[in-house]
């Protein structure tokens, strides 16, 4: 899922300082489950800001959605009637939500309530970890299904690097090295013959060094 | 025991500590509440394990957005104590009313009247 990270109401309000009227959008998907834009947490922002507005003496209405995906055109259809009775939006979708809002309701002032980071895991309750970098090109088959773009601060594609201290990467005792990772994965599954091989360039082109990308699947396209 | 505890007070019981939510809390604060302190069994004493940890983590969080806001995290309080604790139970209370006169009223009830006055006016 993609993870996202509430943004502080501080950094939020300093853009909607003087909106008159306000919709607070969630979304069901990613950011309920990593606990940042769901709609428990649309709930305790719309309240903490209709509080702040009214402690500063104004009166702004601040309203609660909060839609099944931010990502689909048909979910965002849904709010069309009510979004024209506001000024603007605070979406806690993560960033292509916000953005797909924006796209959606061009002559609506939309901002972001969440600060999105990575595609991850919940490793625990609080606790979520960044797994894949969508490099466009999976080498998690011969690599253990670990993936050194995303777990190797160097990306590197034949490791481990002169920085790896017992298991550990030298840009912090915190996190794992991944090629430790990779070679400890091989040599359980009796696969080390695998590490042995050397990887050819990688096609950085489908990573971000291509520019935006797009999946284009003309069999499903009508 | 009778013993009396301030009567402006308002008792919302809850199953456990562990229901008590942040946006449960804002909302007495929306509402008007001038404090709102949670008291929940003894640390270590939950009957759902964790309840009232998880309950102190969430005032502390609601106490965070208070200050933010600038309605005042103090008045947000997490107690703990045990259900054969009645005298400190009333100690609690007193405490709390104490710190809540201290801090004065909900600005919001301030505010709120304000507003409406202004509208009055035009």
């Amino acid at each position: 899922m993609i993870v996202a990270d509430k943004k502080p109401i501080e950094e939020i309000v300093q853009e909607i300082e003087d909106v008159k009227s306000l919709l607070i959008a969630g979304c069901n998907e990613c950011v309920t489950v990593c606990e940042a834009g769901g709609k428990k947490e649309v709930g305790i922002l719309a309240s903490a800001l209709r509080m702040y507005y009214l402690n500063k003496g104004k009166d702004v209405k601040v309203d609660e959605v909060t839609l099944e995906r931010q990502c689909d055109h048909e979910y965002l259809e849904e709010i069309r009637d009510m979004v024209e009775r506001y000024d603007a939006i605070v979406s806690i979708a993560c960033g292509v939500g916000i953005q797909f809002v924006a796209e959606q309701y061009p002559k609506m002032r939309v901002y972001p309530g969440v600060d999105t980071c990575f595609m991850g895991a919940t490793e625990k309750r609080g606790l979520w970890v960044e797994r894949c970098q969508g490099c466009g090109q999976c080498v998690l088959a011969k690599t253990g299904t670990v993936c050194p773009i995303t777990r190797c601060a160097k990306r590197i594609m034949n490791g481990p690097c002169g920085g790896s201290t017992k298991g550990m990467c030298e840009i912090s005792q915190e996190i794992e090295c991944a090629w430790q990772l990779i070679i400890d994965r091989l040599a359980a599954l009796g696969r080390l013959d695998e590490y042995e091989k050397l990887f050819p360039i990688k096609d950085w082109s489908t990573d971000r060094a291509g520019g935006p990308r797009k999946v284009v699947r003309e069999d499903l396209q009508q | 025991m009778r013993l009396q505890y301030p009567t402006n007070i308002n008792i919302i019981r809850v199953p456990c500590t562990g229901k008590v939510d942040i946006i449960h809390i804002l909302r007495a604060f929306e509402k008007g509440a001038d404090g709102v302190y949670a008291v929940g069994c003894l640390e270590g004493d939950c009957h759902f394990n964790t309840g009232n940890l998880r309950a102190r983590k969430r005032v502390e969080q609601a106490a965070k957005i208070l200050d933010t806001i600038g309605i005042g995290g103090q008045r947000v309080q997490m107690r703990n104590l045990s259900s054969g604790e009645g005298p400190l139970f009333v100690e609690y209370a007193k405490e709390m009313v104490e710190l809540i006169r201290e801090l004065g009223p909900n600005p919001l009830k301030k505010a709120k009247a304000e507003i409406k006055k202004r509208e009055n006016a035009a």
